[in-house]
């Protein structure tokens, strides 16, 4: 093997220049992949973690059925405190679960005594709140990073709208289950960015406001929403959490609860989908580009060593052992374009991280700096990907290489 | 893999060839490069087969190489009948048994003159590394290209070059060595050199060479000469005798 090697590296060598180009070629590839992946997948996992850190939790629990009808955020639809207390008791039992918030979301009227507009509010515990959703302190661009009882988080454009401060008080007025209308005075404790995705332009009230404010007389939740320790085992945690409340029913013995991750209460896991997608077609564009230039060095190199070829065979180098021969070159002509694309694209990707030039908008949040990242589980397996082809793309050349007539070879001019 | 060995009379002989014809071309159109050849040669033989261009010499040899079979006849190569040996086996067969200078060298570019002696024993006989570094040096000590073993072969005169090829192909130890005008493209002084190589190597192992030429001057240093004309064996001539074919 290691001769063998030792002749496919010489060969190589033989042609330096269409070998430099060939492996350019395919060191260039790797590097834009790598480069691609890790500024997609960075984008992608940043947004992600915007939404579900500062807003949705990583999955949510409500009473079946509320999903459906999430755009009235209909207070009948509440979990009822009894279905509250045995969901809490399942959670707190859950290992997996890093924190979690109950909210009361409902829609009021919010007035500033000048004018008055539309908004929608969520009733939380701040501490289940920054614990279940971390990054919704970093969205209060004004104010305390914090949520008092008696304070409202205003969202920017609403706050900006209304001409509304820090420290201004406005009112909230809700019609509550009953129909009968109330109101609240609050303080604007501060204000939250704008973000993309359900909820991004809500605002935060405490819970016991919220309840005042609805004249609830016991708690009703319309949502739990849940942080759990590994993100990425999000799915799996999902559809254990959805197994273990699958038993619980109403009075009608129908189930009471539903469990929805990210994925499906945001539309941005489409996004992430043609993300994910394009990120497949680039490294089909990569098997091309590899596929098609090993296989044209390759079958360059057996025409213009078919006397060579004839040589060894002569002298009886076995088939087996011609056509390991070439395998070997394209191996190596694929190996050395995957280390040396793997090497410049880490460094590329290194020089983005720390000098910070990638920055985008996303939709209202301005200059979100991305960090991109490559996992080496994706490192290998494009390595492994384009080593791979590169033996496949050999294969016809070598095959052919090997099944030559040494008789025929010699006498080739 | 079991090579098929033919009857106990071939053993006597290196090759025997027994009416051996070969065509080429389509069934309407044959051409019939060999017409009934028939000859043995014995071990540590030093043979010639001469002829003009298009006489059949490099076919024979390419019979003998195992390298083509032949149309019709019976054809025995140290003991084994080639017609019944596939590519796979020929190819073991050639490794085992047969060493070959060609008349264009066909050294291996990439390698060193040492490599390239190498070779055989890497590739085809996987050799130990100790015994192979013995074997190479022997033979190249014997070549006189022991001081040259590091040039690669555009680095070295065709004398030289062939001078490696006589080295790869007695590097194995085989049976017999052919060479299809191994002096063709060199000049007179190195083409004697070449041939008292090659006669030495035979005296020194034993080794019978087989080879083809058209040059008058060369012809006269094998010990055997046999002549081919249009396809078929004219003439057999015996250093110190003549026997006609």
């Amino acid at each position: 093997m290691g001769n063998l090697f030792k002749i496919a590296v010489r060969n190589l060598f033989r042609y330096k220049r269409r070998t430099l180009l060939t492996v350019s070629l395919i060191a260039m590839g790797v590097i834009f992949v790598l480069g691609y992946i890790s500024i997609s997948g960075s984008f992608k996992n940043m947004i992600i973690a915007q939404i579900t850190g500062s807003m949705i939790g990583d999955l949510q629990v409500h009473r079946k059925g509320y999903v459906a009808s999430i755009e009235n955020l209909p207070l009948n639809m509440n979990l009822k405190p009894q279905a509250v207390k045995k969901l809490e008791g399942i959670l707190n039992q859950l290992p997996e679960i890093e924190a979690y918030s109950p909210r009361v979301k409902f829609g009021g009227m919010f007035s500033t005594f000048v004018e008055t507009t539309n908004i929608r509010l969520n009733g939380v515990y701040p501490e289940k709140e920054f614990k279940t959703v971390p990054l919704l302190a970093s969205r209060i661009t004004e104010g305390q990073k914090a949520l008092n009882k008696g304070e409202i988080l205003l969202p920017e454009l609403l706050a900006r709208g209304m001409k509304a401060k820090i420290g201004d008080m406005i009112v909230i007025v809700a019609t509550n289950q009953d129909g009968s209308v109330n109101g609240k005075q609050f303080k604007v404790g501060g204000i939250l960015e704008s973000a993309t995705g359900p909820g991004g332009r809500d605002g935060y009230v405490h819970i016991e406001d919220a309840m005042e404010v609805l004249r609830m007389g016991e708690m009703e939740i319309s949502e739990v929403a849940v942080r759990i320790k590994h993100f990425g085992k999000v799915e799996a945690f999902t559809q254990k959490l959805d197994g273990l409340l699958s038993g619980e029913v109403n009075k009608q013995g129908k189930p009471a609860f539903e469990v929805h991750s990210w994925q499906q209460l945001s539309p941005f896991y489409n996004i992430a989908r043609m993300i994910d997608m394009m990120t497949i077609f680039i490294q089909l564009m990569l098997i091309s580009v590899v596929l098609i230039s090993i296989m044209n060095v390759m079958i360059m190199a057996v025409y213009e060593r078919i006397r060579e070829i004839g040589t060894i065979a002569a002298i009886g180098t076995l088939p087996t052992k011609i056509l390991s021969m070439f395998i070997m070159e394209g191996l190596c002509l694929g190996v050395i374009g995957t280390v040396i694309g793997n090497v410049i694209g880490a460094a590329i990707i290194f020089i983005l991280n720390i000098s910070g030039w990638v920055t985008f908008d996303f939709s209202r949040q301005k200059g979100l700096v991305l960090s991109p990242t490559i996992d080496p589980v994706n490192m290998l397996v494009i390595s492994a990907i384009v080593i791979f082809v590169s033996v496949i793309a050999s294969l016809q050349p070598a095959l052919k290489a090997s099944r030559m007539e040494p008789i025929k070879a010699l006498r080739h001019v | 893999m079991g090579l098929i060995v033919a009857e106990n009379i071939s053993k006597n002989y290196q090759v025997v060839a027994t009416k051996v014809t070969k065509d080429y071309g389509t069934t309407e159109n044959v051409v019939r490069a060999l017409r009934d050849v028939s000859f043995e040669i014995e071990p540590a033989s030093f043979v010639s087969f001469v002829g003009p261009s298009g006489s059949g010499k490099t076919t024979l040899l390419n019979l003998i190489g195992c390298l083509d079979k032949p149309t019709d006849g019976k054809l025995t190569v140290v003991g084994t009948d080639v017609l019944k040996l596939d590519r796979h086996e020929s190819a073991q067969f050639r490794g085992d048994n047969l060493g070959f200078i060609f008349q264009d060298f066909n050294l291996i570019p990439v390698l060193t003159v040492y490599e390239n002696i190498e070779y055989p024993l890497i590739i085809v006989k996987n050799t130990p590394a100790g015994e192979r570094r013995k074997r190479v040096m022997t033979v190249l000590e014997a070549v006189g290209m022991a001081d040259q073993k590091d040039k690669y072969p555009d680095q070295i005169s065709g004398g030289q070059k062939q001078r490696v090829a006589v080295a790869r192909a007695l590097v194995s130890d085989p049976k017999l060595v052919l060479a299809d005008e191994p002096t063709a493209n060199l000049d007179s002084k190195t083409a004697y050199t070449i041939i008292d190589l090659m006669k030495k190597m035979r005296n020194e192992r034993k080794t019978t060479f087989i080879f083809s030429t058209h040059d008058q001057k060369i012809v006269g240093e094998a010990e055997i000469i046999y002549s081919l004309a249009d396809g078929e064996l004219v003439d057999k001539q015996v250093k110190g005798g003549k026997q006609n074919g």
